[in-house]
């Protein structure tokens, strides 16, 4: 008689190594999830239930996992699965908007539409000259006015309130205003003029004045944060060399954060800049270019587009593929200015060792 | 040049609370007095009353008499911006600005206040400053290179030479080494020796051997419990408090059985 000796259990749970699926798991089951979508898509699901269908195949992988691996690795990877598919659902109207703008807008695109105004364009041809002029003279106007205020308003707040009763009423109007609707700041500039020029008045800087309403608080509140992350060290550096607090706030603080200040002032035009609703009551719209910001009607690329598919004439379609083509031009101005945004806080910000 | 400070009675506070109580100290011109003490005894608090930095914090103020070569500190014609370019202040943790070149760093103090210099006068205060900073020979290549891209020693260097650009009667130090490798601090208590002859130096520090090694004389803050103000203990000859203190707590203190 032999005895064989039996091995003692292995406690799985001390193992450095446990099962786990292969490397190439993940990327099978999303092949697979759109391999199935496109299946469905083929025996003609439309394109919702072919993506409910991907999904669906998608959330094998934790089973698949909880099989093989055990439950921690399962939970992580359900959890994996759920944040990328939220991840998903958040880009797709971000891409339908952009393909559905760009697929409709570019095919108005042409020398013309960027050199001609509206002036006696029945039907076809014409274009959106007097509009961006318009569009980049407005904008213009309400950052001329709004960056001097945003900024020393921000100034005041970090650098001299200390906290004082002032500042915390002054922060609670700022953060009541970042949530002003922007028909609320058209009247508003409205009411001003009306109380200079009397009813029915209508000029490019009205509307200036509405998106500065609409600026300054994000432009406080930006700038504010910016130089709040300036740290006091360099501040005490500058006090101890005996320089006087302005030129310390004027040369050390502003300086450091440029770079986030500009940041700030660029996505705070692109955040105004399609506004609609003030540009429709104080500016109104016009089929001529008009270089005056102080004197009448102005078109620009928002009520541009509103305006012509508004009233698309006849026959409509000329039109509305002018509004069309406006309203890409104006994503894609959006589009450049968080571009220049970028490249601003990369080039500007302090550089150390790099 | 360098001028000395007497201090009698001084009280500091931060809104009401009491941070150092009644210190009563002469410094000479042209000495290395090193502060020492454990944390939270108001050493740093006591050296930035000296130049008035202290006030720059919210609520920061003083009670008490500070003499500079018998002028009053805190008199009322006093100009807080002239005394910190009297009084040159070199911080724990190395600052230069991150927007400037070594160049502008060296040259901060005159650049932000706008002061117009000639450019061979200013290449001459920047090659003088980092020579008695003993950081010439390093950065003499890379003049227009950020600060921020130095070694941490080299950046305190770079801060001393800052300070001293601006050619100050008095530099106070708080703890300038506490971050440093040993090599970088002997390099720059080389530096305290050799800046004695002209200015008078004042140094927190919480490194016996240093304190031993720069200084003529030493003062020992401590607190009296929890809470309570930090007070001034003693002061006398460094080699005294080394060696015959009077107070038990000092000799409790530098031979390291507390702090
Ligand atoms: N900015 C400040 N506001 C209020 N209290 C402070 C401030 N800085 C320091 N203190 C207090 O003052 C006392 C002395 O601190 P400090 O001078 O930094 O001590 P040390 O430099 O000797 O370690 C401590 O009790 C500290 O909490
Ligand atoms: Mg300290």
């Amino acid at each position: 008689m032999t005895t064989t000796l039996t091995p003692p259990p292995v406690d799985v749970s001390r193992e450095l190594y446990g099962a786990q699926l292969p490397t190439w798991g993940p990327r099978a089951v999303i092949a697979a999830g759109l391999l199935g979508a496109a299946a469905a898509y083929a025996v003609g699901a439309n394109l919702l239930e072919a993506a409910l269908v991907a999904w669906l195949i998608c959330m094998v992988l934790p089973l698949w996992s909880a099989a093989v691996e055990g439950r921690r690795k399962a939970t992580d990877r359900l959890v994996t699965t759920l944040v990328t598919s939220a991840f998903a659902l958040a880009m797709f109207p971000l891409f339908s908007i952009l393909w559905t703008v760009i697929s409709k807008g570019s095919k108005v695109l042409s020398a013309e539409f960027f050199t001609y105004s509206m002036r006696n364009v029945v039907g076809e041809g014409g274009g959106i000259y007097h509009a961006l002029v318009g569009t980049l003279l407005i904008t213009g106007a309400a950052a001329v006015i709004s960056i001097p205020i945003g900024i020393f308003a921000a100034i005041y707040l970090v650098e001299y309130a200390e906290g004082n009763r002032l500042s915390r009423w002054i922060r609670f109007l700022v953060d009541v205003m970042t949530g002003i609707p922007s028909i609320v700041a058209g009247l508003f500039a409205y009411a001003l003029f009306v109380l200079f020029f009397g009813e029915g008045v209508r000029m490019g800087i009205g509307g200036s004045v509405a998106l500065s309403v609409l600026m300054i608080p994000i432009l406080v509140r930006s700038t504010e944060e910016m130089l709040k992350l300036v740290p006091n060290e360099l501040r005490e550096a500058s006090y101890a060399l005996g320089v006087p607090k302005w030129r310390t706030v004027a040369k050390v603080v502003l300086p450091t954060s440029l770079a986030g200040i500009v940041t700030g002032i660029t996505l705070s035009i692109a955040r105004v800049i399609g506004e609609t609703a003030p540009l429709l009551i104080i500016v109104g719209t016009t089929d001529s270019v008009n270089f005056n910001l102080f004197n009448g009607r102005m078109a620009s690329l928002p009520v541009f587009a509103f305006a012509s598919q508004r009233n698309p004439g006849i026959p409509p379609q000329f039109s509305i593929d002018r509004a069309w083509g406006a309203a890409l031009v104006l994503l894609v101005i959006v589009m450049l200015l968080n571009l220049i945004a970028r490249l601003v806080s990369y080039f500007f910000s302090p550089k150390g060792e790099r | 040049m360098a001028k000395s400070i007497d201090v009698s009675d001084l009280n500091i506070y931060y809104g009401d609370f009491l941070a150092v109580e009644d210190v009563t100290i002469p410094i000479a011109a042209k000495s290395v007095t090193a502060f020492i003490g454990p944390s939270g005894c108001g050493k740093s608090t006591f050296l930035r009353s000296l130049n008035r930095m202290h006030e720059v914090i919210r609520g920061a103020r003083v009670e008490g008499k500070v003499l500079i070569d018998g002028q009053d500190l805190y008199g009322a014609d006093m100009d807080p911006v002239n005394v910190r370019r009297m009084i040159g202040m070199v911080f724990q943790r190395p600052n230069p600005f991150p927007t400037m070149s070594i160049y502008d760093n060296v040259l901060a103090g005159q650049k932000l206040n706008s002061k117009r210099m000639k450019k061979t006068e200013a290449d001459d205060i920047v090659e003088r400053s980092l020579r008695s900073a003993g950081l010439w020979a390093e950065v003499k290549e890379r003049l227009d290179r950020p600060g921020s891209g130095l070694s941490g020693g080299q950046q305190q260097r770079l801060c001393i030479a800052r300070a001293i650009s601006v050619e100050p009667e008095i530099l106070l130090m708080d703890e300038p080494c506490s971050a440093l490798d040993p090599i970088s601090t002997s390099v720059i208590e080389d530096l305290i020796h050799e800046l004695k002859s002209q200015y008078t130096i004042v140094i927190v520090t919480h490194n016996m051997q240093q304190a031993a090694r720069v200084s003529d004389e030493t003062a020992f803050f401590n607190l009296s419990g929890v809470g309570k103000p930090g007070r001034l203990i003693e002061h006398g000859r460094t080699e005294t408090i080394f060696s015959n203190p009077t107070d038990s707590a000092t000799e409790a203190y530098i031979q390291g059985r507390f702090g």
